[in-house]
């Protein structure tokens, strides 16, 4: 008994085995995961030139085809144009959101007789490719989304471009 | 016949069988507390980020919206973060000389991509889906934090297994209206569970596999 005693420490030695991390961080890469794998030390590969993407021709389809406007397309809208759109343009569509209030320059308001008159396609088009110093919102907002937000910037011209006759029942409620 | 023990053998004694009870006790009971520590759960840690970007300002100073960086977090596992370009949006044209955003043009000359440092990292034989807590009542804050009040950004739960089964558990204590979810300011009202219980029928949440095994380890 007495000869085994040395073998103790050993013993507790191997059970330290036991904090081994490769579970913890396994040899699988992450998304986002820094990796040695490829120069650019990125996991994310690009497309290779004239890759077509999964999903690429109904993103194309739902791009040509506005759905048909509904009170859950504007709430959507309304939320996305909200998150992406309110910080420049403003939450009314002035364009006078609080990057620009920051030095960001100044995107023409919603409310000019030229963006009320563009068809619906043109902001579906600027939120797709950018316009002027505004970057194109195609990896952020789905192609169904961008009609979304477009149905939401017609309801803020709406909202200023109506006659109070045209709306009885909004007189009514305000007398 | 002489003593075989001295006097004070039987304190050694009564101290040798008292250790013999304590020691793994304490042992047990220090190990824990080490586990549960943030030196090991790396909760509140604030990690080194360069570019070093503050939540504190952009998400609450100037209230962006979470989804302009995080955006894939309502359509897959991941919450996705900023590519270059999401950065450039703004600082194309705002703090273009900016000496702590060198790294963000730096990235844009070079055509690399930002390394941005992980601070919310769980174990590898962890599955977890951001899209299915923000679509189904779990807020941003619920684990995050605060983020709108931290320039820099740290680990604010001690994403331990406990800690993930105190809400899969009990989900009613911590789910949240639809409209709540990215709300940093929202707290549970006093009727939370009243209120908790009616939005797990409405999100369809079944409670009885939410602790099965194969929910997060897959």
């Amino acid at each position: 008994m007495r000869r085994r005693a040395p073998l103790l420490p050993l013993i507790a030695l191997l059970a330290l085995a036991g904090c081994d991390q490769s579970m913890q961080d396994q040899p699988s890469i992450k998304p986002y995961e820094a990796t040695a794998m490829w120069p650019d030390g990125t996991p994310e590969r690009g497309l290779p030139d004239g890759v077509v993407t999964r999903g690429a021709s109904a993103a194309l389809a739902a791009l040509s085809e506005p759905p048909p406007v509904s009170e859950a397309l504007l709430a959507r809208g309304r939320r996305d144009f909200d998150d992406f759109c309110a910080p420049c343009h403003g939450y009314a569509g002035d364009g006078d959101g609080i990057v620009v209030q920051r030095g960001f320059p100044p995107p023409p308001s919603y409310h000019s007789d030229r963006l009320r008159a563009a068809p619906a396609s043109h902001f579906v088009d600027v939120i797709t490719n950018g316009y002027g110093a505004m970057y194109a919102y195609s990896d952020r907002v789905a192609p169904e989304d961008r009609w979304a937000i477009t149905a939401y910037i017609r309801a803020l011209q709406t909202s200023r471009d109506t006659a109070l006759a045209a709306v009885p029942d909004a007189a009514e409620a305000l007398q | 016949m002489a003593q075989i023990f001295r006097p004070g053998a039987d304190t050694y004694a009564r101290m040798v069988l008292l250790s013999i009870v304590l020691l793994p006790t304490l042992a047990i009971f220090l190990t824990y507390l080490v586990m549960r520590s943030s030196t090991v759960t790396g909760q509140d840690f604030v990690l080194h980020q360069w570019p070093p970007f503050s939540h504190a300002h952009h998400a609450g100073e100037l209230g962006i919206g979470c989804r302009m960086c995080h955006n894939s977090v309502e359509k897959a596992a991941s919450a996705g973060m900023p590519s270059t370009h999401v950065c450039m949006t703004c600082h194309s044209q705002i703090w273009t000389n900016a000496p702590m955003l060198a790294p963000v043009r730096e990235s844009l000359a070079d055509d690399k991509p930002l390394h941005w440092t992980r601070v919310n990292d769980l174990p590898d034989y962890v599955y977890f889906d951001h899209s299915v807590h923000v679509n189904n009542g779990v807020g941003c804050s619920t684990c995050h934090g605060p983020v709108d009040t931290m320039p820099l950004m740290r680990q604010a739960a001690p994403l331990t297994m406990g800690w993930c089964l105190d809400c899969h558990r009990s989900p009613e204590k911590f789910v949240r209206p639809t409209d709540k979810i990215y709300d940093f300011d929202w707290q549970p009202p006093a009727d939370q569970e009243e209120k908790g219980k009616r939005l797990l029928v409405q999100y369809h949440i079944e409670t009885s596999h939410l602790t099965d095994c194969s929910v997060c380890h897959r």
